[in-house]
């Protein structure tokens, strides 16, 4: 049985309630232990990078929704300096966030050696 | 100018552009000269070269592929696999999917590109049907207006949905609408059937945050590109495309990207390489970036690879690639790839027979002009064509037929159910003119009282007030649309299960998950791999115009009438101005109409005038022995005292004998029925009179035309054959009389 991100019962996520005003987005967005399972399934299909996804993903479900356009925006070309980048990867590192930490950290890298970091 | 070629030149093909094939631009489907010789270098556990390029030359893709993308495990191995030999491999049916993609896994784009160039078009047939991952097929529908008319996009969705759509793609001509358009084909999906993916295309973060919203349930819109410069030209990075698609997934929304080859050329940064190879590089891109699924196969820039020797050949390995890479494979056939029926339908066919995950990443269900991605490959124009090719080959292309009245029904409900939603939101007075001209429309240009302003205004308040699904869905319920509120209640529910994630997954109309995980293509050969369930064949075989002979035998006895009277049995007669007309059995009995529209009794009025005109008497007889025109004709020549006779099926096929020939040596013909006039009946029975009395007669043309005449009737044909057939007793020959 699979739960809200909120920690609410799929069962109770029904029209009734949501008539009552009871039901909040945070209810009918996935939870990571969700999304850890599917990355479970997937790799068992053969699709590592899948998992990968999923498991970013899962670090993710605990930003706010405009957290993550901001990150996203962060990572665009000619956005964000190296040390920007740096910086952002430190802090999603101290919420938990290793794997998009990571990622992070290889745009900067990468960024600065191709030029698509802010001049 | 010869009349051969400027007939040619006018044909639609010459409309197309044809490129000569121009490397240095990019402008060459395979073999750049660019293109680099696969290779593969690893030390200490990480690729130092790939693909003739050393790690500190990688490009960002290249950088991006060689740390998240290849299996390192069995790189070094696979790579070492004979191109050739594991192409061989893709087509063999007694190799298992699951070996191929484990291995293709460690292979690097170059690699990948050679492999596919080795499969000629039926190869490529077998490799996509053993090799895509979802065993059902399916098929996406664009969905959209010139006004961004939410009642039209309600109305229409409803409608894509019942002609068996499972995924409905929108965008708009006036960003700011997207929210309303996403709200009214939302719900006008929810109206046709459960579990119906929606997508709004729009701008990478706004078609991110409609998502979150609710909104809509899945995204595509996320393009890769195969060269560093445009993909940055395209405002995004490998790492900012894999953080999206992680963004996506955080949300619990599904989503695929797009690429496509001759992007690179078109937007002119090809480095020179080949379409292909390009491509290959954005589609192993997609799988390290870790989306699910890819659409591709060309795209917007299908006809650029259609302009070059065996483009739309690389267009097909491009969405093969997809599969041997463990992806979801939405297989472009969207844009419109040429002005020719003949081309756009060769581009789809060997997809269309091989079936892929999604046929078309958009086939266009609105008229062409109402397609904002601009004409698809297949619009609603082709609907009844494409339905015509499942049956043709018995092929599940993902659509069915679907009733009128159905249609009108679901887009009734669709507009009542979107009008109540934006009412009870406060998002725009969609009136009732309105509402019912969006029902019988056949596209926007038909909608005269559609209020431009209210999608840009629904919109703003949708997006000011904080709108989403879930007040959708409440709208939905507190106005009695209980079914749908449940709909999208569901499509909510699936992403928090998450299923739907997995690569390839559609719903069904249960709010079954189809995908890789749950409905694997297990294709091993003849008998193996999808097959039809019997109601799904029965959907794709009944198609609405189909007949029967019992549909011909009510059409024929709406034309019943008492023209016809038995005289008696009908004598030889020794009078010589006798014409005897022998008429087929079914003659006053069943067949009451021509092929081409006659009344029997009018053909036969104008045989005995035309005899009359050349003095000759004519007499009617109705040969009850066989259903044969010879046969007929003869009969009734040996019956006249001239000796001469006119057969006449009734379905309108007619001849003149003479009583010594043979049954099929017969004098003037009438073989394509539907085709013949009132005046060429006329001149028959002149021409009968005229042989009767030794004299020369006029000449006749069989009127022929360049319909496919045999198309239009040869079914019709076999059933007025068997009515005949039931007519034919053996009974002695009647003597008729027409009665005025």
């Amino acid at each position: 049985m699979s739960k809200g991100y909120s920690g609410i019962n799929t069962d109770e996520i029904t029209v009734d309630n949501i008539r009552r005003g009871d039901i909040t987005l945070d209810d009918i967005r996935i939870h990571p232990d969700t999304l850890e399972h599917q990355a479970q399934v997937a790799e068992d299909k053969g699709n590592p990078q899948l998992a990968g996804n999923f498991r970013r993903a899962a670090e993710l479900t605990g930003f706010l929704d405009e957290e993550v356009l901001q990150l996203y925006e962060a990572l665009r070309p000619n956005r964000s300096t190296a040390q920007e980048l740096q910086a952002i990867a430190q802090d999603l590192a101290s919420r938990g966030a290793q794997r998009n930490a990571e990622l992070f950290l290889q745009a900067a890298d990468v960024y600065a050696r191709r030029g698509l970091d802010k001049k | 100018m010869t009349g051969r070629f400027r007939l040619m030149d006018q044909q639609p093909v010459n409309l197309d552009g044809f490129a000569t094939p121009a490397p240095e631009l990019g402008l060459v489907a395979f073999h750049g000269t660019r293109d680099p010789v696969p290779s593969i270098i690893i030390q200490n556990g990480s690729i130092v070269e790939m693909d003739g390029r050393s790690k500190e030359e990688f490009d960002s893709i290249d950088e991006f592929i060689a740390t998240h993308g290849i299996d390192i495990g069995i790189a070094e191995e696979v790579m070492a696999i004979d191109s050739l030999q594991f192409a061989r491999q893709l087509v063999d049916p007694y190799e298992p999917r699951d070996g191929l993609v484990h291995k293709a896994a460690g292979m690097t784009p170059a690699k990948l590109a050679e492999v596919l160039g080795h499969l000629n078009a039926a190869e490529l047939v077998m490799a996509m049907t053993k090799l895509r991952a979802r065993k059902t097929p399916s098929n996406q529908a664009h969905v959209c207006n010139r006004s961004d008319d939410p009642l039209l996009l309600a109305a229409d969705a409803a409608t894509a949905v019942a002609f068996g759509f499972r995924e409905i793609e929108t965008t708009v001509p006036v960003l700011a609408d997207a929210p309303s358009n996403a709200v009214a084909v939302s719900v006008g999906a929810a109206v046709g059937s459960a579990g119906v993916l929606v997508q709004c295309s729009v701008e990478e973060a706004a078609e991110l945050a409609m998502g979150m919203r609710g909104l809509v349930s899945y995204a595509e819109t996320v393009s890769l590109y195969g060269t560093e410069q445009i993909f940055v030209d395209g405002d995004d990075t490998p790492w900012s495309k894999a953080f999206l698609t992680s963004g996506y997934a955080s949300r619990g929304i599904k989503m695929r990207v797009t690429s496509g080859g001759g992007a690179e050329a078109l937007m002119g940064g090809a480095e020179q390489c080949s379409m292909f190879y390009l491509e290959s590089r954005c589609v192993a891109l997609a799988r390290a970036i870790g989306a699910q699924g890819v659409q591709n196969g060309g795209i917007d820039s299908a006809s650029v690879a259609a302009a070059v020797p065996g483009g739309v050949r690389s267009l097909m390995a491009e969405n093969v690639l997809v599969m041997l890479l463990n992806l979801e494979a939405c297989t472009g056939n969207d844009a419109l790839m040429s002005e020719s029926d003949i081309r756009r339908t060769s581009r789809t066919h060997p997809i269309f027979i091989a079936g892929s995950d999604f046929i078309c990443s958009g086939f266009g269900s609105t008229q062409k002009y109402d397609n904002m991605f601009g004409p698809s490959n297949w619009n609603m124009e082709d609907i009844d064509d494409y339905l015509a090719m499942q049956r043709d080959w018995g092929v599940d292309g993902g659509l069915r037929t679907a009733s009128e009245e159905k249609i009108e029904q679901l887009r009734r409900r669709a507009t009542e159910a979107i009008s109540a939603v934006y009412s009870w939101l406060g998002l725009g007075d969609l009136t009732e003119s309105w509402a019912e001209q969006a029902i019988y429309a056949a596209g926007s240009k038909d909608i005269e009282d559609a209020d431009l302003m209210v999608p840009l205004n629904a919109s703003a308040t949708i997006m000011n007030t904080n709108i989403t699904m879930l007040d959708v869905i409440a709208a939905l319920a507190e106005n009695g649309f209980d079914v749908e509120a449940e709909r999208c209640l569901d499509m909510l529910k699936a992403r928090v299960t998450g299923d739907y994630l997995q690569t390839a997954a559609i719903f069904d109309e249960n709010m079954n998950v189809l995908s890789l995980v749950t409905d694997p293509n297990d294709y091993a050969g003849p008998g193996t791999g999808y097959k039809p369930s019997a109601e799904r064949q029965a959907e794709i075989d009944t198609i609405r115009q189909q007949v029967s002979v019992s549909d011909l035998r009510v059409e024929q006895s709406q034309y019943r009438s008492s023209d016809f009277r038995v005289l008696g049995a009908a004598e030889i007669c020794h009078d010589p101005r006798d014409v005897v007309i022998g008429v087929s059995p079914a003659t006053g009995r069943d067949i009451w109409r021509t092929l081409s529209g006659m009344l029997v009794s009018d053909v036969l009025d104008e045989l005995l005038a035309g005899l009359e005109e050349e003095g000759c008497i004519g007499r009617v007889v109705r040969m009850n022995d066989s259903i044969d025109l010879g046969v007929i004709g003869l009969g009734a020549a040996r019956m006249s005292g001239t000796g001469i006779g006119i057969g006449l099926q009734a379905k309108g096929t007619a001849l003149i004998h003479r009583r010594e020939l043979a049954p099929l040596a017969n004098l003037d013909l009438y073989s394509v029925a539907p085709s013949v006039t009132p005046r060429l009946y006329r001149l028959m029975g002149i021409n009968a009179g005229r042989y009767a009395k030794g004299m020369t007669p006029e000449p006749v043309r069989n009127p022929y035309s360049d319909e496919a005449i045999e198309a239009r009737y040869h079914t019709k044909v076999v059933s007025l054959v068997a009515i005949e057939r039931e007519c034919c007793t053996g009974d002695a020959p009647e003597l008729l009389e027409i009665v005025r």
